[in-house]
Protein backbone atom coordinates (compact mmCIF):
# COMPACT_ATOMS: atom_id res chain seq x y z
CA UNK A 1 0.00 0.00 0.00
CA UNK A 2 2.06 2.95 -1.22
CA UNK A 3 0.82 6.43 -0.46
CA UNK A 4 2.20 9.91 -1.03
CA UNK A 5 2.58 12.04 2.08
CA UNK A 6 2.78 15.86 1.97
CA UNK A 7 5.04 17.18 4.70
CA UNK A 8 4.57 20.71 6.12
CA UNK A 9 7.54 23.11 6.34
CA UNK A 10 7.99 22.64 10.07
CA UNK A 11 8.47 18.85 9.72
CA UNK A 12 10.77 18.93 6.70
CA UNK A 13 13.79 18.79 8.99
CA UNK A 14 12.82 15.12 9.37
CA UNK A 15 12.65 14.48 5.61
CA UNK A 16 15.83 16.19 4.48
CA UNK A 17 13.81 19.11 3.17
CA UNK A 18 11.49 16.99 1.01
CA UNK A 19 7.92 18.30 0.59
CA UNK A 20 6.49 14.91 -0.32
CA UNK A 21 7.64 11.43 0.57
CA UNK A 22 6.38 7.92 -0.08
CA UNK A 23 5.13 5.74 2.73
CA UNK A 24 3.24 2.50 3.21
CA UNK A 25 0.39 1.31 5.41
CA UNK A 26 -3.29 0.51 5.40
CA UNK A 27 -4.22 2.90 8.23
CA UNK A 28 -3.02 6.37 9.20
CA UNK A 29 -1.26 4.82 12.22
CA UNK A 30 0.65 2.40 9.98
CA UNK A 31 1.60 5.16 7.58
CA UNK A 32 2.96 7.22 10.48
CA UNK A 33 4.92 4.22 11.82
CA UNK A 34 6.36 3.64 8.38
CA UNK A 35 7.23 7.35 8.03
CA UNK A 36 8.95 7.25 11.41
CA UNK A 37 11.02 4.22 10.36
CA UNK A 38 12.47 6.25 7.47
CA UNK A 39 12.33 9.74 8.97
CA UNK A 40 13.11 9.28 12.64
CA UNK A 41 11.36 11.53 15.14
CA UNK A 42 8.40 12.47 12.97
CA UNK A 43 5.92 10.28 14.88
CA UNK A 44 6.53 12.14 18.13
CA UNK A 45 5.52 15.36 16.36
CA UNK A 46 2.21 13.86 15.22
CA UNK A 47 1.02 11.46 17.88
CA UNK A 48 0.60 11.98 21.58
CA UNK A 49 -0.67 9.33 23.99
CA UNK A 50 -2.07 7.18 21.21
CA UNK A 51 -3.99 9.85 19.33
CA UNK A 52 -3.25 12.62 16.91
CA UNK A 53 -1.72 15.71 18.44
CA UNK A 54 -4.29 18.50 18.60
CA UNK A 55 -1.88 20.91 16.88
CA UNK A 56 -1.83 18.85 13.71
CA UNK A 57 -4.36 18.00 11.00
CA UNK A 58 -4.01 14.86 8.89
CA UNK A 59 -6.05 14.36 5.75
CA UNK A 60 -6.52 11.28 3.59
CA UNK A 61 -7.20 12.79 0.18
CA UNK A 62 -9.73 15.52 1.10
CA UNK A 63 -10.93 14.13 4.39
CA UNK A 64 -9.73 15.25 7.82
CA UNK A 65 -9.10 11.93 9.59
CA UNK A 66 -10.49 13.33 12.84
CA UNK A 67 -13.88 12.75 11.29
CA UNK A 68 -12.96 9.36 9.82
CA UNK A 69 -11.60 7.24 12.66
CA UNK A 70 -8.48 9.18 13.59
CA UNK A 71 -5.33 7.07 13.55
CA UNK A 72 -7.41 4.05 12.53
CA UNK A 73 -8.70 5.77 9.37
CA UNK A 74 -8.20 3.55 6.33
CA UNK A 75 -5.64 4.40 3.67
CA UNK A 76 -5.65 2.83 0.20
CA UNK A 77 -2.96 2.36 -2.40
CA UNK A 78 -2.37 5.62 -4.26
CA UNK A 79 -4.00 7.86 -1.63
CA UNK A 80 -2.58 11.24 -0.76
CA UNK A 81 -1.97 11.87 2.91
CA UNK A 82 -1.51 15.54 3.82
CA UNK A 83 -0.13 16.72 7.14
CA UNK A 84 -0.80 20.35 8.08
CA UNK A 85 -0.27 22.19 11.33
CA UNK A 86 -3.52 23.65 12.64
CA UNK A 87 -3.65 27.43 12.33
CA UNK A 88 -5.18 28.52 15.59
CA UNK A 89 -4.59 30.50 18.75
CA UNK A 90 -6.21 32.63 21.36
CA UNK B 1 11.25 43.28 9.83
CA UNK B 2 7.90 43.09 8.09
CA UNK B 3 7.51 45.27 5.00
CA UNK B 4 3.87 45.41 4.07
CA UNK B 5 1.69 47.49 1.74
CA UNK B 6 -0.69 50.00 3.27
CA UNK B 7 -3.76 48.51 1.56
CA UNK B 8 -2.99 45.10 3.14
CA UNK B 9 -2.67 46.62 6.61
CA UNK B 10 -6.00 48.38 6.02
CA UNK B 11 -7.57 45.08 4.92
CA UNK B 12 -6.40 43.30 8.10
CA UNK B 13 -7.76 46.07 10.31
CA UNK B 14 -11.06 46.21 8.40
CA UNK B 15 -11.50 42.44 8.79
CA UNK B 16 -10.73 42.63 12.51
CA UNK B 17 -13.21 45.47 13.00
CA UNK B 18 -15.89 43.66 11.01
CA UNK B 19 -15.66 40.49 13.11
CA UNK B 20 -15.27 42.24 16.47
CA UNK B 21 -16.03 41.11 19.21
CA UNK B 22 -15.04 37.72 17.76
CA UNK B 23 -11.45 37.18 16.73
CA UNK B 24 -10.71 37.54 13.01
CA UNK B 25 -7.98 35.56 11.23
CA UNK B 26 -6.38 35.10 7.85
CA UNK B 27 -3.28 34.85 5.73
CA UNK B 28 -1.41 37.05 3.29
CA UNK B 29 0.31 34.77 0.82
CA UNK B 30 3.35 35.72 -1.21
CA UNK B 31 5.79 34.10 -3.62
CA UNK B 32 7.93 31.41 -2.00
CA UNK B 33 11.24 32.90 -0.89
CA UNK B 34 10.16 36.54 -1.47
CA UNK B 35 9.10 37.45 2.10
CA UNK B 36 6.63 39.79 0.35
CA UNK B 37 2.98 39.62 1.44
CA UNK B 38 0.74 40.03 -1.63
CA UNK B 39 -2.49 38.02 -1.72
CA UNK B 40 -4.94 38.82 1.08
CA UNK B 41 -6.97 35.79 2.16
CA UNK B 42 -9.41 36.41 5.03
CA UNK B 43 -10.34 33.12 6.70
CA UNK B 44 -13.40 32.10 8.65
CA UNK B 45 -12.80 31.76 12.39
CA UNK B 46 -14.35 28.31 12.81
CA UNK B 47 -14.37 28.86 16.59
CA UNK B 48 -16.41 32.11 16.25
CA UNK B 49 -15.08 33.16 19.60
CA UNK B 50 -13.84 36.35 21.27
CA UNK B 51 -10.94 34.41 22.84
CA UNK B 52 -9.94 31.76 20.28
CA UNK B 53 -9.49 31.42 16.54
CA UNK B 54 -9.05 28.42 14.34
CA UNK B 55 -9.04 27.96 10.58
CA UNK B 56 -11.68 25.43 9.55
CA UNK B 57 -9.82 22.22 8.68
CA UNK B 58 -11.33 21.89 5.19
CA UNK B 59 -10.59 25.57 4.45
CA UNK B 60 -7.03 25.04 5.69
CA UNK B 61 -6.45 22.16 3.26
CA UNK B 62 -7.91 24.17 0.37
CA UNK B 63 -5.74 27.17 1.28
CA UNK B 64 -2.49 25.17 1.39
CA UNK B 65 -3.29 23.38 -1.89
CA UNK B 66 -3.95 26.72 -3.56
CA UNK B 67 -0.73 28.22 -2.22
CA UNK B 68 1.22 25.13 -3.30
CA UNK B 69 -0.22 25.35 -6.81
CA UNK B 70 0.80 29.04 -6.97
CA UNK B 71 4.28 28.54 -5.42
CA UNK B 72 3.18 30.72 -2.52
CA UNK B 73 3.76 30.52 1.21
CA UNK B 74 1.91 32.15 4.11
CA UNK B 75 4.12 35.24 4.50
CA UNK B 76 1.75 36.76 7.07
CA UNK B 77 -0.60 34.90 9.43
CA UNK B 78 -2.83 37.43 11.18
CA UNK B 79 -5.46 37.41 13.88
CA UNK B 80 -7.09 39.86 16.22
CA UNK B 81 -7.31 40.18 19.96
CA UNK B 82 -10.54 41.86 20.85
CA UNK B 83 -10.06 42.66 24.55
CA UNK B 84 -6.29 42.52 25.08
CA UNK B 85 -3.12 43.93 23.58
CA UNK B 86 -1.67 42.82 20.25
CA UNK B 87 0.82 40.44 21.83
CA UNK B 88 0.88 36.64 21.30
CA UNK B 89 -0.92 34.66 23.97
CA UNK B 90 0.38 31.36 25.35
CA UNK B 91 -2.12 29.59 23.09
CA UNK B 92 -0.81 31.53 20.07
CA UNK B 93 2.71 30.38 20.86
CA UNK B 94 1.73 26.76 21.41
CA UNK B 95 0.04 26.57 17.99
CA UNK B 96 2.57 28.62 16.02
CA UNK B 97 4.13 26.28 13.46
CA UNK B 98 5.25 28.43 10.55
CA UNK B 99 8.77 29.51 11.54
CA UNK B 100 9.10 31.60 8.35
CA UNK B 101 5.83 33.50 8.79
CA UNK B 102 5.27 36.95 10.25
CA UNK B 103 2.61 36.56 12.93
CA UNK B 104 0.64 39.81 12.83
CA UNK B 105 -1.67 40.69 15.69
CA UNK B 106 -4.14 43.51 15.72
CA UNK B 107 -6.03 44.65 18.78
CA UNK B 108 -9.55 46.03 18.45
CA UNK B 109 -10.05 46.67 22.17
CA UNK B 110 -10.04 50.45 21.61
CA UNK B 111 -12.87 51.46 19.27
CA UNK B 112 -10.88 54.21 17.57
CA UNK B 113 -7.23 53.17 17.86
CA UNK B 114 -5.76 50.21 16.03
CA UNK B 115 -2.73 48.48 17.44
CA UNK B 116 -0.96 46.30 14.87
CA UNK B 117 2.29 44.49 15.69
CA UNK B 118 4.33 41.71 14.13
CA UNK B 119 6.27 38.79 15.58
CA UNK B 120 8.32 35.78 14.67
CA UNK B 121 7.44 32.74 16.73
CA UNK B 122 10.07 30.01 16.47
CA UNK B 123 10.24 27.00 18.76
CA UNK B 124 8.16 28.74 21.38
CA UNK B 125 10.23 31.95 21.34
CA UNK B 126 8.49 35.23 20.53
CA UNK B 127 10.48 38.03 18.91
CA UNK B 128 8.76 41.25 18.03
CA UNK B 129 9.89 42.94 14.83
CA UNK B 130 9.40 46.39 13.32
CA UNK B 131 6.63 46.88 10.77
CA UNK B 132 7.37 49.10 7.80
CA UNK B 133 4.21 50.14 5.98
CA UNK B 134 4.85 51.17 2.38
CA UNK B 135 2.56 52.51 -0.33
CA UNK B 136 3.91 49.94 -2.82
CA UNK B 137 6.72 47.43 -3.11
CA UNK B 138 9.57 48.45 -5.35
CA UNK B 139 9.54 46.44 -8.57
CA UNK B 140 11.45 43.16 -8.41
CA UNK B 141 14.88 43.22 -10.03
CA UNK B 142 14.34 42.52 -13.69
CA UNK B 143 15.85 39.33 -14.99
CA UNK B 144 17.29 39.93 -18.44
CA UNK B 145 16.85 37.17 -20.98
CA UNK B 146 20.10 35.43 -21.86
Amino acid sequence: MAVTVSIPTILRTHTGGEKTVEAAGSTVAEVIDNLDANHGGIKARLVKEGSLHRFVNVYVNDEDVRFAGGLEAAVSDGDNVTILPAVAGG
Amino acid sequence: MLRIRRDLVDAIVAHARRDHPDEACGVIAGPDGSDRPERFIPMLNAARSPTFYEFDSADLLKLYREMDANDEVPVVIYHSHTATEAYPSRTDVSYASEPDAHYVLVSTREPDADELRSYRIVEGEISEEPVEVVPEYEPAARVLPE
